[in-house]
């Protein structure tokens, strides 16, 4: 079985498994890290999405030998009750959410936009989050809360 | 018949309460100054367990951070039936505020013998019992002398509104740190020890019968334990999830179907639903003490299509036998009612089986979650007790669930020479509304319809007026109209499997009334408002749609290619009130850009969470409106992504300004599906407004307007 190695988290990980099998499988499955969510299996919800660098990434979309030597970080890395990323805190303060199953992947991808432009605003946020998809009807919340969280980190 | 009529001024307990009488079922005391709290309820997305927490804390007089809410069991909880229709807070909430009343009651009581001092001098303050004197115990203290095992009493007394320091107020969530910090809390990233994994095998024709599965090359695959086939239903069992994965593919290569049954012309659906066998039943009529003269008849049709839970979750379930017992883990609405059916399929009483909650993604009405239970049930009765967690398809779970029913909807208004509604007619054609497990003689649940002894499949039915009815919920006028007639004609046949989506009929009814209304209105070029007014009694209903229209603004100044619209509903005609005013922007297609919206949910035990919900109904009926279709050719479902059926998308969503009425002193309703009627009435009216254009025919697209353009019904 051939090896994949990559940061996680910012551990380094080896899987040995198929490389033609989506990140998504190994996460949740041999490595057992559940907070990334399949919805579709077909890159097409984002309730799976991990940040891979400063991109928001489909994992159920994305084969396990492209991940070789990258970094990434799922919503486990993002932050804890302890230490919480500053997206976390919003999602709290604003409520911004119901169910909250496509809230894992929603978070990777504001995170990446952050990451990418500390600045963004409305439009910029709601282009970034156009490939998640939110049955319960949280958006305007959740776009809020990411504005909140770059304001906050605007203000660090 | 002599007996004495009860007086109506004698204290009742909560139904809720009534039905489940025995106090320990609702709350228990945990010696470390904690409080655990059963509900039936079930959390679905819409926060009900911090509602109930809050509604439990502050009738205590405890901290909410003591109250740990319990996940429903039909081993454990209170049998509360089924979380729906918008009545948790009605009927969970008020059960749990007596239910709590009543314990602090006798904890006070106990505490007025201990300590010696007169019970009404005793004062409760984050549990702990204090009275003149500084003399002072706690429930916790005394909660070893007190037997919780007795029936609630009717007697008692809650607190008035005014004493209530966390109903009313918008305390956050107690699910949300866990969501958004990823600690599980969904069914569907649990594990439980030595976990198998199935996966389903079901056809893609609608309805096709297996007649042959070579399953050779899947029984030699790594990780395999078991295929499990019982007539048409078959399913995979692996150690792992991806093995389930592949071994299903293989499965499918195996797998040899008849033809399976005929679907009708989605490009015709009025024509189908006209046409399908059905059975009439007249919902309510009014006759006019006086009739008015007959001028003219208006005489219009609405449809609204097919549409699909679409949860982003594909539904999930585990299920585990230790002999002929077994113990179900399901994100069903309804523990009690889906363990009634699994009973029916499995022939086993029900005290063999536990059916417990765990969280899925959004639910909004009978999805797949119930299916998918007994899918467990079936391929785990193969793994000599190890337990299986069976996950559908996103395909499966687009196609193989139920549907909210389509409906075609014919209204006649008979208008006198001032054009004055004088008579009005509103005739429905649809399948039933609810096909939910529990309530029948027969199962509801899918697999029970292939296994080679099956049941029959199960005809929708519509619930009773008196319970809000199903296909004809809100088609009964809220206005006063001097006479009209209601009648709905329920499908005998269901080619398309339809169940209970939010609001049933509602939206369907409500999109219909409010845009022939708004169509009066305009042809006697009175204002949809005053018009509406001029026709309400209801001061609540006149409230809300006041504050909604002056929230908005109404009416801004005309401006190319911007429409505005106003509907109105009171949901079920019992439950909250909702007016809603749209502001759309017709370009290539057609955007909502602003919704306004004033609700009056009587108290709101979580104004937020009130908010919240109608946030998001706005904004699930915005996409049901603008996008939604279950799509099919004559053999079987084709809208199985999210390519086919697309949602609404960040991009496309309105903002949405909504303003609570606050009612503390009246009884607390359910704010989840208030807004879908009315929010799609809104749109439709606003499209007219910047287009001239009726579109009558949901959803309402560049084709749907094309198509409405010079057509009058």
């Amino acid at each position: 079985m051939p090896s994949v190695r990559f940061r996680l988290n910012g551990v380094e990980i080896d899987v040995h498994a198929d490389s033609d099998r989506s990140l998504l499988d190994i996460l949740r499955g041999q490595i057992g890290m559940t907070g990334p969510h399949f919805g579709c299996g077909a890159g097409e919800c984002g309730a799976c999405n991990v940040m891979i660098g400063d991109r928001a990434v489909a994992a159920c979309d994305t084969p396990l030998w492209s991940v070789a030597d990258k970094d990434i970080t799922t919503i486990e890395g993002l932050g804890t009750p302890e230490r919480p990323h500053p997206l976390q805190r919003a999602f709290i303060a604003e409520q911004a959410l119901q169910c909250g199953y496509c809230v894992a992947g929603i978070l990777m991808s504001a995170a990446a936009l952050l990451k990418r432009n500390p600045m963004a605003g409305s439009r910029e946020v709601k282009e970034a989050l156009d490939g998640n998809l939110c049955r319960c009807g949280s958006h305007n919340r959740m776009v809020r809360a990411v504005l909140r969280a770059a304001d906050e980190m605007a203000a660090e | 018949m002599n007996q004495p009529a009860p007086s109506p001024s004698s204290p009742k307990l909560p139904v809720n309460l009534a039905a489940n009488p025995k106090l320990s079922s609702w709350l228990k005391f945990l010696p470390q100054g904690q409080v655990t709290v059963s509900p039936g309820k079930v959390e679905i997305g819409q926060g009900i367990v911090t509602a109930l927490a809050q509604i439990a804390a502050d009738e205590l007089d405890i901290d909410i951070s003591r109250v740990q809410m319990v996940r429903a069991s039909t081993a454990v909880s209170p049998n509360e039936g089924v979380t729906s229709g918008s009545l948790s807070v009605q009927q969970s909430g008020r059960a749990m505020r007596h239910a709590c009343a009543e314990v602090r009651q006798i904890f006070l009581q106990l505490a007025s013998e201990r300590l010696g001092v007169d019970i009404a001098s005793l004062g409760v303050e984050d549990g702990t019992i204090s009275g003149p004197g500084n003399v002072t115990t706690s429930y916790w203290e005394l909660a070893e002398e007190v037997s919780l095992d007795r029936d609630a009493a009717p007697d008692v007394k809650p607190k008035p509104a005014t004493r209530r320091v966390l109903a009313g107020n918008s305390v956050q969530r107690i699910d949300i740190p866990d969501k958004v910090f990823a600690r599980t809390r969904f069914i569907h990233d649990w594990a439980l020890p030595e976990m198998l994994h199935g996966r389903i095998l079901r056809p893609e024709k609608s309805r096709a019968k297996l007649t042959g599965l070579k399953d050779g090359n899947v029984r030699a695959m790594s990780g395999f334990v078991a295929v499990v086939r019982d007539g048409s239903f078959a399913g995979v069992v692996c150690e792992t999830e991806h093995g389930a994965e592949a071994a299903l593919q293989a499965l499918r290569k195996g797998a040899v179907w008849a033809d399976g049954e005929p679907l009708p012309d989605e490009s015709d659906l009025a024509a189908f639903l006209k046409a399908a066998p059905s059975e009439t039943t007249i919902i309510d009529k009014r006759i006019a003490s006086s009739p008015g003269a007959k001028k003219r008849t208006l005489q219009r049709q609405y449809t609204r299509p097919y549409i699909a839970h679409a949860s982003i979750a594909p539904s999930c379930a585990m299920a585990q036998w230790n002999g002929d017992r077994v113990h179900v883990w399901t994100h069903s609405q309804g523990v009690y009612l889906l363990r009634t059916d699994l009973a029916l399929v499995l022939k086993l009483p029900a005290e063999n089986i536990i059916v417990e909650h765990m969280e899925g993604a959004g639910c909004y009405g009978h999805n797949a979650a119930d299916d998918v239970a007994l899918d467990a049930v079936l391929l785990a009765k193969a793994t000599g007790g190890r337990p299986v967690r069976v996950q559908w398809s996103r395909e499966a779970e687009m196609s193989d669930a139920p549907f909210g029913a389509a409906m075609a909807i014919e209204i006649e208004a008979d208008l006198d020479a001032e054009g004055e509604i004088i008579d009005w007619r509103h005739s429905i054609w649809s399948n039933g509304h609810v096909a939910r497990p529990g309530r029948a003689v027969q199962p509801a649940l899918l697999a029970g319809f292939e296994l080679e002894d099956p049941f029959p499949r199960m005809i929708s039915t519509n619930p009773p007026q008196a319970n809000g009815g199903g296909g004809d919920r809100n088609a009964v006028p809220l206005y006063d109209f001097p006479s009209w007639q209601i009648e709905s004609h329920r499908l005998t046949t269901m080619p398309i499997r339809t169940s209970a989506l939010r609001t049933l009929g509602a939206q369907g009814n409500v999109f219909a009334i409010e845009s022939f209304l708004d169509e009066i209105a305009t042809e006697r070029d009175e204002d949809p408002v005053a018009f509406r007014l001029r026709h309400l009694t209801d001061e609540r209903a006149k409230d809300v749609i006041r504050a909604a229209a002056e929230r908005a603004r109404w009416k801004p100044e005309k401006q190319p290619g911007i429409g505005y619209g106003i509907a109105f509903a009171r949901y079920k005609n019992t439950g909250a009130y909702c007016a809603a005013v749209a502001e759309i922007e017709s370009a290539e297609d057609i955007r909502v850009r602003k919704l306004t919206l004033a609700v009056d949910v009587g108290e709101a035990i979580n104004p937020d969470g009130v908010i919240n919900q109608i946030e998001g109904g706005a904004i699930q009926a915005t996409s049901w409106v603008l996008k939604e279709r279950v799509r099919f050719d004559r053999q079987r479902i084709t809208s199985t992504n999210w390519t086919e059926y697309p949602i609404l998308r960040f991009s496309e969503v309105p903002e949405v300004e909504v303003e609570l009425i606050q009612r503390p002193e009246m009884d607390p309703v359910g704010a989840g599906e208030a807004a879908h009627g009315p929010v799609s009435a809104a749109i439709a009216n606003a499209v007219f407004d910047a287009l001239g254009v009726r579109v009558r025919h949901l959803p309402i697209t560049r084709e749907s307007i094309i198509a409405a353009m010079g057509s009058t019904l």
